[in-house]
């Protein structure tokens, strides 16, 4: 038998993004607009042919200052699926390489007749300068250790759809490792707090700072913990995320060495048993397996590593849509 | 407000009965048939007219339910994007009749976007379109195979069909002559 349709409200679906910067700036109604829209995308992932001819004519390009592999050919797949045209630059093999700054790469981008820009950059901000001269709609693939906010979209997605009631409310999730580096905890952090979860951050004091201050500075409602005490964090957690130590935006003596790490806070499965028996283990990838996690917990059934890296491609596929699927809204973003 | 009424409930139902009827006799039985509604009225439309034929062959054919927004010709005119309500097609489309079920007959413009997600997901036999409401200005050379009122009306007018399941309320169909956009374009 078929679905019941979802009890209707005539209201437009909550979005009032021209470009995607930051999960800050998303309401909860635009979460759950996100979310809705990344359900569809995924029953056009179960097709024979997980093609629809929504965004065609639609130009994307996509340029990484940094190098990706699951972002880039995520955003690459989602493009394709949805029968938009997709260009790849890797800024090492472009004009970027001869002194190019990134207005005048991002302007050649617009001129060459782009709709669509997504750009990964090791300098926070670097997204928002290029929206500010941008004429189309510019997606944050990720800025130094500001923001990631497509991963945090699809990791809100992921846990949904794996937790019971698909509700983050009042349930313990743990993010573990290099916080002070991680533009995912950063993006992760405004998304499930806001949807109600209990959020702790754990790691050596040297990789949480400043974390507590924030912690203090969150509106009530929002539940955040953050600790060095690895058992305290991941006693009866419903989730663990773990995070890789980002040693090429490390400064030196934050850690006294990797096998000191991997010792104290590698997410083992002994230690895992402090958590709840059907806890959730996710990563955002590239794992440096033995480090910050340990090979038979990333493959565990536990695991939804690879289920992240599917959920990717539809949360990009909506996001695209949402964006580039319209005549350009009354924009909530400042305009250029 | 002018809205009148064109179809009382009553209406409703004896012409989903009688377009149950035709689909049966147009396609000689039951055997190798499926209904699959245009989300969000045609479905419960669907699901009443295989409700209806299981009543009179003691066969009740599968229904299934489109959302065609992902196919739509006019994305980039609209100032929001649709809804996404989603498709759901528990059957293989391979070697079915597939009868297309809408609420109301407009553009055309709906049901190209219908047959080309059809499309999408196999080879039917053939494919047939079943609407409660004709109103006529189509743009695109599609017709009806059953049709359950025709219904002359100015592109100043919208017609606004009411389905007890998406709807609330009583069954029915009214004819509005406030200028907004038409219902089922």
């Amino acid at each position: 038998m078929i679905a019941e349709p979802a009890v209707t409200t005539s209201t437009p679906p909550a979005w009032r993004h021209r470009h995607l910067l930051d999960v800050a700036d998303l309401g909860l109604d635009e979460l759950e607009t996100v979310m809705r829209t990344t359900d569809a995308m995924a029953t056009v992932l179960a097709r024979p042919i997980p093609k629809v001819p929504t965004l065609r004519g639609v130009s994307v390009t996509s340029i990484f200052y940094e190098a990706s592999t699951r972002t880039r050919v995520s955003f690459e797949v989602a493009a394709k699926n949805l029968s938009a045209d997709i260009v790849n630059i890797a800024a090492s093999s472009s004009s970027v390489a001869k002194g190019e700054s990134l207005v005048d790469t991002v302007r050649t981008i617009e001129a060459l007749g782009a709709d669509v820009l997504v750009i990964r950059h090791a300098r926070s901000g670097a997204p928002y300068l290029a929206a500010s001269i941008f004429g189309g709609h510019v997606v944050n693939a990720g800025d130094g250790w500001h923001a990631h906010p497509t991963q945090a979209l699809l990791d809100l997605y992921t846990l949904r759809e794996r937790l019971p009631g698909a509700d983050l409310h009042g349930r313990k999730i743990v993010i573990l490792g290099d916080i002070l580096h991680s533009r995912v905890a950063r993006s992760n952090l405004w998304t499930l707090t806001a949807t109600g979860a209990d959020l702790w951050l754990c790691g050596p004091a040297t990789l949480l700072r400043g974390f507590e201050a924030l912690a203090r500075a969150l509106p009530g409602d929002r539940r955040l913990t953050v600790t060095t005490d690895l058992r305290a964090a991941l006693r009866d957690a419903d989730a663990v995320m773990t995070l890789r130590l980002q040693q090429e935006r490390m400064a030196a003596g934050l850690l006294p060495s990797l096998r000191e790490y991997a010792a104290r806070y590698q997410l083992t499965a002994e230690r895992l048993r402090a958590a709840r028996p059907e806890a959730l283990v996710l990563h955002p990838g590239p794992m440096n397996e033995g480090v910050e996690i340990a090979p038979d917990v990333a493959t565990s059934g536990r695991s939804v590593i690879t289920e992240q890296v599917a959920n990717g491609v539809a949360v990009r596929m909506a996001l695209l849509y949402l964006l580039a699927g319209g005549r350009p809204a009354e924009s909530a973003d400042a305009p250029a | 407000m002018t809205a009148r009424q064109i179809m009382t409930a009553d209406e409703v139902r004896r012409a989903l009965v009688r377009i149950s009827h035709e689909i049966v006799e147009k396609h000689g039985g039951t055997a190798g048939l499926a209904l699959v509604g245009i989300q969000r009225r045609g479905v419960p439309l669907a699901r009443r007219i295989a409700a209806a034929i299981d009543e009179h062959e003691g066969v009740r054919p599968p229904v299934g339910a489109l959302d065609i927004t992902f196919y739509r010709d006019d994305l980039s005119l609209v100032a929001v994007q649709p809804v996404v309500k989603g498709t759901d097609l528990p059957f293989d489309l391979n070697d079915l009749t597939v009868v297309i079920v809408d609420d109301v007959l407009y553009t055309g413009r709906t049901v190209r976007a219908a047959m080309d997600a059809l499309m999408d997901f196999g080879r039917p036999v053939a494919i047939r379109l079943a609407v409660l409401v004709d109103r006529g200005h189509r743009e695109l050379p599609i017709r009806a195979d059953h049709v359950g009122k025709n219904v002359p009306t100015s592109r100043e007018e919208t017609i606004k069909v009411h389905v007890a399941e998406t709807d609330g309320g009583e069954d029915g169909v009214d004819i509005d002559r406030l200028e907004r956009e038409g219902a089922g374009a």
